[in-house]
């Protein structure tokens, strides 16, 4: 029900939807536009002429007998420079990831809401100091150990270590969620003769997925996008897409060969296009959950 | 929960943390004590009918042996941390001493990689998170006044700059403010010169590092403020508007305290989060003119013949107490909350 007084004045509802397409325009259209240009000759997508190049692509019809999109991008990244395999290892790191975190982390996080002793929140102050580690900084500390016991550069490691940095983080988030739930539920089930860990699987469990989807999404967030770890703890031929990727920049220099880093920045931002349209409302409820508290 | 089945139930995830998280912490500080060993040179001469010619080479198998042997590398105390490109006490000394006015002094101090780095650090730490707070209310107030059907599309788009990857993010942005690409020519056009390029100056690059973080992380700012503009109570704003507040007035008496937790919440994550800024330096290439202590901690280890682990533990140290310093005043309000409640 709009009241007189509430409704906007002219020139105030004028500069908030400017203000809206603005920031829309800075948030949308660099993608955007690079995922047009991956479509294009470097000769378009970097044009010392004019910027229609970009949009219009003269020199990839000159290319392309008259087509003005091209796959060569995307062929020379993922077939020539192999980047299905750099895609292929990132899947299997983020799903292992994710579930082992969440297993983790749900057990850890019921118990530290559970549990009304004073240590419950000295771990999560150590937890929080935990998370603000530069990960770069832990990533020194790992290298030698992990020469010496010649773990280093597989896949497994590199699993561990995601899983370890990320518990932190599930950790708080999945405490906060297992507090919204009531403690009569899993205590009612232990009155009626459950174990602890009865409780937590028959009463607690069946009612947790909501946080814990969310806290999975965020998960695979800092998997997926993890460029310190998986750039410093494995090989080049086993590596993950962001490192992969910044591989490309290295060599770049040949003609047309920085089209192949573009495609393969597409190629990476697709699947968290889709997430995101899935999962808005898991991310954002996610991102509020830790302010909720404060 | 007693302890017994406390423990039960949070084992693995305590295990990961200690093996991963706090043992290379100490295995950090213990590095940090040693460098590399000296290279074993050995002279050869090595005649031909031009004349001898003496060369001096890397004498390898001996280097193994020693690597072998001390794989951490030889004892140096604490010299890592005071050398010249750690805290280096003797060239600040020299610097002051020799040095007239303060701009030579800043500039030669600038020249110091870690000092060079911390400064970045702090100023990207202390410019970008202000401003993300800024922008990301602003930009929740204005989203709350739109129609309903606009926000969900609005929230998605405005979620894709800090979903997306970092690095992945600042490359986008990298190729379009290239001299070639459209921002880098639109401005160009704008300033009528030619030859402008936001790589080639260092206060340009550093402009456009802060630009990036903002850009980066105000949609978290934005979707933080937005979910909490949703419990701001309607009651309490009718009344305001019934006392006469105006529209300007009612956010800054009414909305804002309403909100102020969110705005430590915030703080508090964007300084953790933007204290160890590394990707977007990659990112953008940018450092030749700014590096930050991640990056330094990054390049050592990357350091093209051996890593430098020394020197990158040092570093790593140094960062990590910068970090407890930054997260002092949360852990004192923290703990003073927690003995009031006990």
């Amino acid at each position: 029900m709009p009241i007189p007084s509430q409704r906007k004045p002219l020139p105030l509802a004028v500069l908030s939807i400017g203000f809206v397409l603005i920031w829309l325009v800075a948030a949308a259209f660099p993608f955007l536009w690079t995922v047009w240009g991956s479509f294009k000759a470097e000769g378009d997508f970097f044009s010392r002429a004019d910027w229609m190049n970009a949009i219009t692509g003269p020199v990839t019809r000159m290319q392309n007998d008259g087509s003005a999109f091209t796959f060569d991008g995307y062929h020379g990244a993922w077939v020539v420079k192999e980047f299905w395999r750099a895609a292929l290892n990132i899947s299997i790191v983020t799903f292992f990831v994710v579930i082992i975190s969440l297993t983790l982390g749900t057990l850890g996080g019921y118990a530290l809401a559970r549990s009304g002793y004073r240590y419950t929140f000295w771990l999560l102050i150590v937890a929080l100091v935990f998370r603000a580690m530069p990960h770069v900084t832990l990533v020194s500390g790992y290298l030698l150990p992990f020469f010496q016991l010649n773990i280093w550069g597989y896949l497994p490691t590199t699993i561990i270590v995601l899983v370890a940095i990320n518990q932190p983080f599930t950790l708080w988030m999945l405490h906060s969620f297992f507090l919204s739930i009531p403690k009569d539920l899993d205590e009612s089930a232990m009155v009626d003769g459950c174990t602890r860990f009865q409780a937590f699987r028959l009463a607690v469990i069946p009612v947790m997925w909501p946080g814990v989807v969310t806290t999975g999404l965020f998960s695979f967030l800092l998997a997926y996008n993890d460029f310190t770890v998986t750039s410093m703890l494995l090989a080049q031929e086993n590596t993950t897409m962001i490192p992969k990727i910044s591989s490309f920049l290295g060599s770049t220099q040949e003609e047309g060969k920085v089209m192949y880093a573009v495609a393969a920045v597409v190629s990476a931002i697709v699947p968290l296009f889709v997430l995101i349209m899935f999962f808005q409302r898991q991310i954002v409820s996610g991102l509020t959950a830790g302010a909720v508290k404060g | 929960m007693p302890h017994k089945t406390f423990l039960a139930f949070i084992w693995p995830s305590l295990l990961a943390m200690i093996l991963f998280i706090a043992i290379p912490i100490f295995s950090v500080a213990y590095q940090s004590l040693f460098i590399q060993h000296e290279q074993v040179l050995v002279t050869t001469e090595t005649c031909s009918p031009f004349g001898c010619k003496k060369q001096v080479t890397v004498d390898a198998a001996e280097m193994r042996r020693l690597r072998e042997e001390q794989p951490m590398g030889r004892y140096n105390g604490l010299g890592t941390y005071t050398n010249s490109s750690h805290l280096a006490f003797d060239d600040i000394n020299e610097i002051f001493r020799t040095s007239q006015n303060f701009g030579e002094i800043r500039d030669k101090i600038m020249n110091l990689p870690f000092y060079k780095a911390l400064i970045f650090t702090l100023s990207y730490t202390f410019i970008v998170t202000p401003l993300v707070i800024v922008f990301g209310f602003i930009v929740a107030v204005v989203v709350n006044s739109l129609p309903s059907l606009f926000k969900g599309p609005v929230i998605f788009f405005s979620l894709l700059p800090m979903i997306v990857t970092p690095l992945v993010g600042a490359l986008v942005l990298y190729w379009m403010i290239d001299s070639r690409g459209i921002i880098g020519a639109a401005l160009q056009a704008l300033f009528g010169d030619p030859n402008l390029s936001l790589k080639a100056s260092p206060t340009l690059t550093w402009v456009t590092l802060f630009a990036y973080g903002v850009w980066h992380s105000s949609p978290f700012a934005f979707v933080v403020f937005y979910a909490g503009l949703q419990t701001v109570p309607a009651d309490t704003l009718e009344s305001a508007m019934v006392d006469g507040a105006n529209r300007w007035e009612r956010i800054r008496f009414v909305t804002l305290p309403y909100l102020m937790p969110l705005v430590t919440f915030i703080a508090l994550m964007q300084l953790m989060d933007n204290f160890r800024v590394f990707e977007p330096i990659i990112g953008f290439s940018a450092a030749a003119s700014a590096t930050s202590l991640s990056y330094l901690i990054y390049s050592d280890l990357r350091a093209s013949d051996s890593p430098l682990f020394g020197s990158a533990a040092a570093t790593s140290l140094l960062t990590i107490i910068g970090v407890i310093i930054l997260l002092m005043p949360v852990l004192r309000r923290n703990w003073r909350e927690f003995n009031r409640k006990s």
